[in-house]
């Protein structure tokens, strides 16, 4: 069985800080980690690995310090790390995004035919969720996102099972290989990387891949120019005008100023103090 | 006699804007009118966020001077044109609707060719997307087919005056900013905005508009994936925070998993729901559906108090919506006393039991009152 998970580096949001007069990113020493939605792909791919052997590659766009973050899923066990990168790719939304990953999986198909991709729900920094659906549309891989459970995979029939977070419920399907999953958090928890797999991988050759040798003849479809999307502007929030009535603890006690407060907001909100009285009836 | 005309300049192959930029829209796509409105529905029930962006489909068509139109895909026994006479009540023009067996269910194969093949044919200006589970697997794919623009999870919609193109807004870097997105030389536009994120409209009653039934042109041995079966959510374990009326969210300031117990203690007596930030369900503390925030749910309650939490863009898109917001936070600077309401500046620890009771006892007195 041949793997093909899609990781992303991306900054560590939580310690992104805007800074508080020019409203701009601070990105100095903010440390760049493996997308942590990815990293639930990845443990799926090693279980179905670990189940029916086979191999798992990584595949990754970006600049050319991204092959750590491909570094370090060869630690938990990945066989093989790729790294597509060049200048022509810059300013690429996820149209353009999609079009030249779906390159690569293509070119690593050449080598061993490839039977699932795993790409994360979203990422962290962007948040869209598009990558994924667009690469399988460009593949022509059955889609399965937000997967909650790989019920049964039969390699032989080429068929795998799986559920499928909707709204409301959960989705059974059955589907076809190759196919493309995006796994959803919180499904399976993520292996430790051995000290040995450590120092295999802190040496690992990661390939890496320039637009011709990802197979990419078409420039246009790539990097800006292959993307639809144009920001027009970054801003910071506007701070609202008035900003929150500050109720004081150090002059009353605990008590009153709990007691002010639900005066406060029952005042502002007439109707909340009838609606919880109900509520507490049912 | 007048000279000769200066040959006209050859046109572009491609519409050049800054740095390569696509700025520029092509003759052919010019023709493209109508604002729409993709309706999600599932086992004969209208997601709400449908409604909610009909709404806003109907503030922009408005100024565009164009029709609003909603697509609506499903079995041959789904009441689609019942849910397209409650679309006309909520501002919608036209309904375009495609009845077939293969649709019966969402799958995201013969959904994306229903919506593309009535894209290419009838050609809207913009399509909009709840991004649900649903319409983020289908938006992804349309767009993709289509070679458009996708924004995912908007804030605000707009339409910018010098191009009448759709400015999309949305959190970037992790919620830590904004960022307007525009798509200038591709039609359709396409975005997606999550449930509770834009108000719901009201409904004019007696409002009509025109049914447009249309075929898909597929059968079911075409289609590679199987709806095996829908397991619905138990009644009792479902945690609905975006239509909870009263929500009591924690965040890093709560120190530890055991912490969050407090917040549950006062959600209890209020009867609503504990939410929390995105560090706090990534340590693991609570279950990713309380998540608040741009990658979490969008919530509107009556009350939200919000303990230990600092206010970071991410969470704030999420619940800025909310009737009443009460910050408890022990730093005076931190963002949330930019907007919430009320604000006390000490330890969530100790203000929440003390809330719990000053609650419970008011509502106590109150019920004897009332009876």
């Amino acid at each position: 069985m041949h793997i093909v998970v899609c990781i992303k580096q991306v900054p560590d949001s939580a310690q992104i800080r805007v800074h508080p007069v020019t409203n701009t990113i601070m990105r100095q020493g903010v440390p760049a980690i493996v997308n942590p939605y990815d990293l639930y792909s990845l443990e799926e791919a090693l279980r179905l690995k670990d189940q029916f052997g086979g191999r798992v590659t990584v595949l990754s766009m970006g600049p050319p310090q991204a092959e750590e973050a491909l570094r370090k899923c060869i630690s938990f066990g990945a066989d093989d790390a790729v790294l597509v990168t060049d200048r022509a790719f810059a300013g690429a939304d996820t149209l353009a995004t999609s079009y030249a990953l779906a390159a690569a999986i293509r070119q690593i198909g050449k080598e061993q035919a490839v039977d699932v991709v795993f790409t994360g729900k979203q990422t962290i920094d962007g948040d869209t969720a598009q990558v994924g659906p667009g690469i399988a549309k460009r593949l022509g891989l059955q889609l399965l996102t937000y997967v909650s459970r790989i019920v049964r995979t039969d390699l032989d029939g080429q068929r795998i099972t799986i559920e499928r977070r909707a709204e409301g419920g959960v989705q059974v399907l059955e589907t076809a290989l190759p196919c493309l999953i995006t796994m959803l958090e919180n499904t399976n928890e993520l292996r430790f990387a051995t000290l040995p797999a450590m120092i295999h991988a802190a040496a690992y050759p990661v390939r890496k891949w320039s637009k011709d040798e990802a197979g990419i003849e078409d420039v246009e479809k790539i990097g800006l120019k292959g993307s639809p999307t144009v920001v027009s502007k970054v801003f910071g929030p506007t701070p609202r005008s008035a900003k929150a009535e500050l109720l004081e603890l150090e002059t009353s006690s605990l008590r009153d100023v709990s007691l002010n407060l639900l005066q406060k907001i029952f005042t502002r909100h007439p109707t909340l103090e009838v609606d919880l009285l109900m509520k507490e009836e049912t | 006699m007048t000279a000769p005309a200066a040959p006209a300049p050859a046109p572009a192959k491609r519409p050049a804007g800054r740095a390569g930029r696509n700025t520029e829209l092509p003759e052919h796509l010019k023709a493209y009118k109508g604002v729409w409105v993709f309706i999600e529905h599932e086992r004969g029930h209208v997601h709400s966020v449908s409604w909610e962006l009909l709404g806003e489909a109907r503030k922009l068509a408005d100024i565009l001077g164009s029709q609003v139109g909603v697509v609506l895909l499903g079995g041959n026994d789904e009441a689609l044109e019942t849910y397209a006479a409650e679309a006309f009540s909520f501002g919608a023009d036209k309904a375009y609707i495609v009845h077939d067996p293969v649709l019966k269910g969402y799958r995201n194969e013969p959904f994306t060719k229903g919506l593309t093949d009535l894209v290419n044919k009838y050609q809207p200006e913009i399509l909009l997307l709840g991004a649900t589970s649903m319409g983020r697997d289908l938006a992804g794919s349309v767009a993709t087919t289509l070679l458009t623009g996708l924004t995912a999870d908007c804030t605000e919609l707009n339409i910018d005056p010098a191009s009448k193109a759709l400015a999309a807004t949305r959190p970037t870097f992790g919620g830590s900013l904004l960022c307007t997105i525009m798509t200038l030389a591709y039609r359709p536009q396409m975005a997606t905005v999550r449930p509770r994120v834009l108000a719901m409209p009201r409904a004019e009653a007696g409002r009509s508009g025109e049914i447009i039934q249309d075929t898909l042109g597929m059968v079911e041995t075409q289609i590679v994936t199987k709806l095996l079966d829908f397991i619905a959510d138990a009644h009792s374990n479902r945690i609905n925070l975006p239509y909870a009326d009263v929500i009591v969210s924690g965040g890093k300031g709560l120190k530890n998993a055991e912490n969050f117990k407090l917040c549950f203690a006062l959600a209890r007596v209020l009867g609503g729901e504990v939410g929390a930030t995105r560090p706090c369900v990534q340590a693991g503390w609570v279950e990713a559906e309380r998540q608040v925030g741009q990658t979490g749910k969008t919530v509107r309650p009556k009350l939200y108090i919000a303990a230990g939490i600092s206010g970071a863009i991410q969470h704030r898109v999420g619940m800025e919506a909310s009737d009443v917001i009460v910050a408890i936070n022990t730093d005076p600077n931190a963002p949330i006393f930019d907007f919430a309401h009320y604000g006390i500046v000490g330890n969530a620890m100790q203000v929440l039991p003390a809330l719990t009771s000053a609650f419970a006892e008011h509502l106590a007195k109150a019920s004897r009152k009332v009876a």
